[in-house]
């Protein structure tokens, strides 16, 4: 039972920012651009918000300090992505090619910035945001366990990121105009709706999420950050695709591949995984594995947006 | 002459040009805020690349470019058949795997076609992994670039799995030496530049052949033809579906047998059992898009950026940081995405007034 919980409580740390970052990419296809440059992104979001922790975290409360942090992350992803939405939405370039252009420059230019202001590449900084136990919350079995112990407020953020997301995508004008945007532009634009108007706002709110998601991955599983989110960006892309466009279902594919992540790197650990013989191999490879099931049963009728990746183009038909 | 200016190839290689010096000019800056006290000698030494080794130095930069023209043959090859394969870094580890496999085991196989049989093996691992997103878009309309994404990782964990159990050298964690018999031949080469390995004879090869298959050749044509309008194709009697599946083949096929070409030089370089996904694969994007996708462009763009590489490499005694070539290369890459704008300028201004051209038309007619 402890294995379990032990396990289910550090899923959040993989899931979490997985979650958030296919959000972001949610929203950016969802508005008819494909946002290939999230791993590049998130290494942004990530090594600003750490280089911010890095100088700041002696002088401050650590939690006001990763507050701060995640918002400058955030903000350094949405200026990042600034540079493909232009490319996408205004010069029509091809999106793969600004993304993929993206993702090469994010790490090094981030090596180049560290060197910069500080010797090594890497910069560090300690883990003081771990939250031991919050009162009365913790008490409660199971989802105490889960939730509210040994748990950072990322967590949280991640949970109130999904409902957010879900709220304005759904229920609101805004989302709804970002939806046609994606599907049928010249529909949008013919009710009045300023296609490069929504775009931007998606591709940029993407920008934003993705930032954060960067950080949210590299604080709790490192004690520095060395230009690097292990291919987290790309992960994401296939948990969005996973969860058929749609934030709920995004949210079970994250606790999904969260969940087998987990038990591939905790596994040696765990009495009863090492009792099944059952190589680690088996539960690197479980989530793309399934991935890729679930994409063959559910292309057919795919539910990606049906102008994603097209530039916008008024004058055609 | 005047005609050949103003042709789309030259526009094309001159629209590269831009996007290149673009990022040079970014590299120079970024250079300059790094230390311009030696901006100038690092700038110098970045360019001047493989060359400020003399013929060494030509050697180490055809030899660093072997694999991601081969893998940036595998992306733009796809290009012209309108997929993206991003799944070079999985199709190349798998074909590396195979390679290095065949060159420790396969002993029995005399001489020369040791290696011969190992790189064709590698190119057919390579394209069983490309045929998996190639078979899943065809069929089940499965968008290839996330199926190539999943198809890198399984590929990087099952060799990382193999290895172990087959041809593994515990202490340093990484394959074995291949044996002799499996290097691939110098072809003579080595009297000519002292390091050299046979690889960019077997690459320049690849080009050729490419270049044949899409230009000179029916199949090639129906391939590029399903890329711009499979409708079109379709109702022209082109089996669509059958040709996404070749073309994702004859892809993966590529960048394995860059895998192979990597791990064969006889450069001493093993495959090393780590969790990350093979940087040659992504290169080979760059190389693509650099290369606008055409093989004689791929065989260029792969040897810049190779000679860049190597300049960074160098540069590093000046106390700059190679990174500064990546970003050199992002930028290059993010410029030529706006290719079709710059082509459009040079269309606005062409190079010879097209009242001339008309005029030397008429006097040759």
């Amino acid at each position: 039972m402890d294995d379990i919980l032990f396990l289910l409580s550090q899923t959040m740390i993989f899931a979490i920012p997985l979650l958030i970052v296919a959000l972001g990419g949610l929203f950016s296809e969802r508005s008819g651009v494909i946002n290939i440059a999230l791993e590049g992104i998130m290494v942004i979001g990530a090594f600003c918000g750490i280089f911010f922790i890095h100088f700041m975290q002696d002088s401050m409360n650590p939690q006001l300090c990763l507050i701060i942090a995640i918002l400058i992350a955030g903000v350094a992803g949405m200026i990042f992505t600034l540079f493909h939405a232009i490319a996408s939405i205004h010069l029509k370039a091809d999106q793969t090619i600004s993304g993929t252009a993206l993702n090469i420059f994010a790490p090094a230019f981030c090596i180049f910035v560290a060197r910069l202001i500080q010797q090594t590449q890497q910069v560090e900084f300690t883990d003081v945001f771990r939250i031991k136990e919050i009162p009365i919350l913790s008490s409660i079995p199971i989802i105490g366990d889960i939730l509210f112990k040994n748990t950072y407020i990322t967590t949280f953020l991640g949970i109130l990121i999904l409902i957010i997301s879900w709220f304005i995508l759904y229920k609101t004008k805004f989302g709804l105009r970002l939806r046609s945007c994606g599907e049928l532009p010249q529909a949008a634009d013919s009710a009045g709706i300023n296609v490069y108007k929504m775009r931007y706002a998606g591709t940029l709110i993407s920008g934003f999420l993705a930032g954060i998601g960067g950080l949210v991955f590299v604080l709790p599983t490192s004690t520095n950050f060395n230009a690097d989110v292990a291919g987290y960006g790309f992960l994401a892309l296939a948990v969005l695709i996973f969860g058929q466009w749609k934030p709920w279902r995004i949210a079970g594919a994250a606790f999904f591949f969260g969940f087998m992540k987990t038990i591939a790197s905790a596994y040696s650990g765990i009495d009863f995984f090492l009792s099944l013989g059952i190589p680690n191999y088996f539960y690197k490879i479980t989530p793309y594995i399934a991935t890729l099931l679930v994409l063959a049963f559910v292309s057919k009728n795919s539910a990606a947006p049906k102008a994603e990746g097209e530039p916008y183009d008024k004058g055609k038909r | 002459m005047k005609k050949i200016l103003n042709s789309d190839g030259i526009k094309d290689l001159l629209s590269s040009c831009v996007a290149v010096f673009i990022g040079l000019i970014f590299g120079l800056i970024v250079i300059l805020i790094a230390n311009s006290d030696y901006a100038v000698e690092g700038f110098l030494t970045l360019i001047s690349g493989g060359f400020s080794n003399g013929a060494r130095g030509i050697g180490q930069v055809i030899n660093q470019a072997v694999p991601i023209i081969l893998t940036g043959l595998s992306v733009g090859f796809a290009f012209k058949t309108g997929l993206f394969n991003i799944g070079t870094p999985g199709q190349f580890v798998v074909g590396a795997f195979v390679a290095i496999y065949v060159g420790v085991e396969w002993t029995f196989l005399p001489g020369a076609l040791h290696w011969i049989v190992a790189i064709i093996l590698a190119g057919i691992a390579g394209s069983l992994w490309g045929a998996v997103p190639g078979l899943m878009k065809a069929y089940l309309n499965v968008n290839e670039v996330i199926s190539s994404i999943i198809m890198n990782y399984i590929g990087m964990y099952t060799v990382n799995y193999i290895i172990p159990l087959t041809v593994f050298d515990s202490m340093k964690n990484q394959t074995l030496n291949v044996n002799q018999n499996a290097i691939i031949s110098k072809f003579g080469l080595d009297l000519l530049v002292p390091n050299i390995n046979g690889g960019i004879v077997v690459a320049i090869l690849a080009v050729v052949v490419i270049h044949i298959i899409l230009n000179k050749t029916t199949f090639g044509f129906e391939l590029k033809a399903c890329g711009f309008s499979p409708d079109a194709s379709k109702y022209a009697g082109i089996n669509a579906k059958q040709k996404i599946v070749f073309s994702m083949m004859i892809a993966g096929a590529l960048a394995g047998i860059g895998g192979g070409l990597l791990y064969l030089a006889g450069s001493g370089q093993c495959l090393q059992v780590v969790d990350t996904l093979a940087p040659e694969g992504f290169n080979g994007i760059a190389v693509a898009l650099l290369g606008l996708s055409n093989p004689f462009g791929v065989l260029i763009a792969g040897l810049f950026i190779a000679h860049i590489t190597i300049g960074g490499s160098l540069m590093q005694i000046y106390g700059f940081i190679p990174q500064i070539v990546d970003i050199i290369v992002a930028i290059t890459i993010y410029f030529s995405a706006f290719s079709l704008l710059i082509k459009q300028f040079l269309n606005k201004h062409k190079l010879f007034n097209a009242d001339n051209i008309k005029k030397e038309e008429q006097s040759h007619g």
